[in-house]
């Protein structure tokens, strides 16, 4: 069995390219302007009181694990601390990479930067892989997110929930970055006059990452580390199972997104982690709605959307098989069911990308 | 100078934008703030997404799929991922019609 070419100067761009996959247009829900421009207008206050729940929870639960350590006791309150720094900032780094978050620009970039820092991402070379993902969302060969690429490594996103594989590749990237520059998938999407900012970002990291691990190192305590870097391996878990429920199973090289990309109803928890994410198919035809607004453009077109699945749960029993048949048969995908209310998918946009015709590989 | 009939003023909502498509040229037309017109390429400058879904803010329009923002005024690119500005066109009203020179120019009349 070949194993599909993702890469950003393969085979498989060549024939994205060819099939008129690349920065196409895509098929979108029909929304009247004057609601679509009432959806997307901005405001603070919103992510303002979001951002102080989500530091002050933060900085609450990090001084209890300061005031507990070393004891067992405060290992709940590192469990929870995890979860915000190494997964709610995953979020934070989307929202306000799109800029849609905040009303004000500087609180948009603030968040970004710090989000980004924790999320252990490039800000700058994540924000235009970002932007490439939204333009060739799972066309492969074109979209550098692709979060499981066919056939699938089972083990490897076992690992993922433990950050392990991340991490490592984080900090090999931004050493690189610091002081080599960017590799040839990067200088795909990341213009030239933007290396400088990738490098000073790069350099920057390095310090903070350097003088925590000397401070580590000199106390002879992972104390400071519990407090930055560790958290994005022990919190992960959580950005890692909403984010392969974005796409995770689902059609790739289509124009579609009601093909490629799902929306999960979640607990409340979890949305506030996720800000809202989880309406993924919502976000992805129309990227300019703030994550607040994203529960009304579902009620909107919702009817015109494969049903959402019910939670968490549902969701991955949906996915999971699919993913394991995809070991063997990397060309199927998970085909869901429209309402009778919903205009028909649009095969005829993509039909024939890679050989095949989309609607023969059905659930 | 030849001027294009674009659009009637009342086409335009204050602070929103229309996109017309002139013999395969996608031109967008604002309606500002401060109540003058004013016209640019309609396609961003970063992908060529149509600026027609964008939300216009002030004097700003943002590009619907990747947050590139411009002066709609200058043509200046303000936000990444737009780096190059849009063009700009001239613009006047006459007896309640928006016409646009093609040729170029970045004024706007009331």
């Amino acid at each position: 069995m070949k194993a599909r070419d993702y890469s950003l100067r393969g085979e498989g761009t060549k024939h994205a390219i060819e099939a008129g996959l690349v920065a196409a247009n895509w098929y979108h829900s029909d929304v009247p302007r004057s609601q679509m421009k009432e959806l997307m207008r901005r405001s603070d206050s919103q992510a303002i009181k979001d951002t102080i729940l989500l530091y002050g929870c933060m900085i609450a639960l990090a001084s209890m694990g300061l005031y507990l350590w070393p004891t067992w006791w405060s290992a709940p309150c590192w469990l929870a601390y995890g979860v915000l720094y190494g997964s709610a900032s995953d979020s934070r780094w989307h929202e306000c990479g799109h800029g849609t978050a905040f009303k004000t620009r500087w609180m948009n970039d603030l968040v970004y930067e710090i989000a980004s820092f924790m999320i252990m991402r490039n800000s700058v070379v994540w924000r235009w892989s970002h932007a490439r993902h939204h333009t060739d969302t799972y066309i492969v060969g074109h979209d550098p997110e692709i979060a499981i690429m066919r056939p699938p490594k089972i083990w490897s996103l076992v690992l993922r929930f433990f950050g392990l594989s991340d991490i490592k590749q984080y900090l090999i990237s931004m050493l690189r970055q610091a002081f080599v520059g960017l590799n040839a998938e990067e200088s795909c999407y990341v213009p030239n006059d933007q290396i400088p900012k990738v490098v000073l970002v790069a350099r920057i990291s390095s310090v903070i990452y350097g003088a925590t691990l000397a401070l580590s190192v000199y106390n002879a305590s992972i104390l400071p580390l519990m407090f930055i870097g560790l958290p994005r391996l022990y919190g992960a878990w959580h950005h890692i199972m909403t984010g392969l429920l974005q796409h995770g199973g689902l059609a790739e090289n289509v124009l579609d997104h009601r093909l490629n990309s799902r929306t999960v109803y979640m607990n409340p928890i979890s949305g506030f982690i996720y800000w809202n994410m989880n309406y993924h198919v919502e976000h992805h035809m129309f990227p300019m709605v703030p994550y607040h607004a994203l529960p009304k453009l579902h009620a909107m077109i919702g009817n015109d959307l494969p049903p959402a699945n019910k939670s968490i749960y549902a969701a991955f029993a949906e996915m999971v098989p699919a993913i394991w048949r995809q070991r063997s048969d990397p060309d199927y995908y998970l085909r869901r069911e429209l309402p009778e209310s919903a205009k028909p998918y649009r095969i005829d946009l993509h039909e024939g990308a890679l050989g095949r015709l989309p609607d023969l590989v059905t659930k | 100078m030849i001027w294009i009939d674009a659009c009637g003023v009342e086409d335009i909502s204050p602070e929103d934008l229309i996109s017309i498509n002139y013999e395969g040229q996608i031109l967008a037309i604002y309606h500002g703030p401060d109540g003058k017109f004013y016209c640019t390429s309609g396609l961003c400058t970063h992908e060529s997404v149509n600026l027609a879904d964008g939300l216009v803010m002030g004097f700003v329009i943002e590009c619907p799929r990747h947050n590139g923002q411009f002066d709609y005024r200058t043509g200046q690119a303000l936000r990444t991922p737009a780096c190059d500005q849009l063009k700009t066109y001239a613009i006047k009203l006459e007896r309640g019609r928006v016409l646009i020179n093609l040729v170029g120019g970045d004024t706007a009349l009331k």
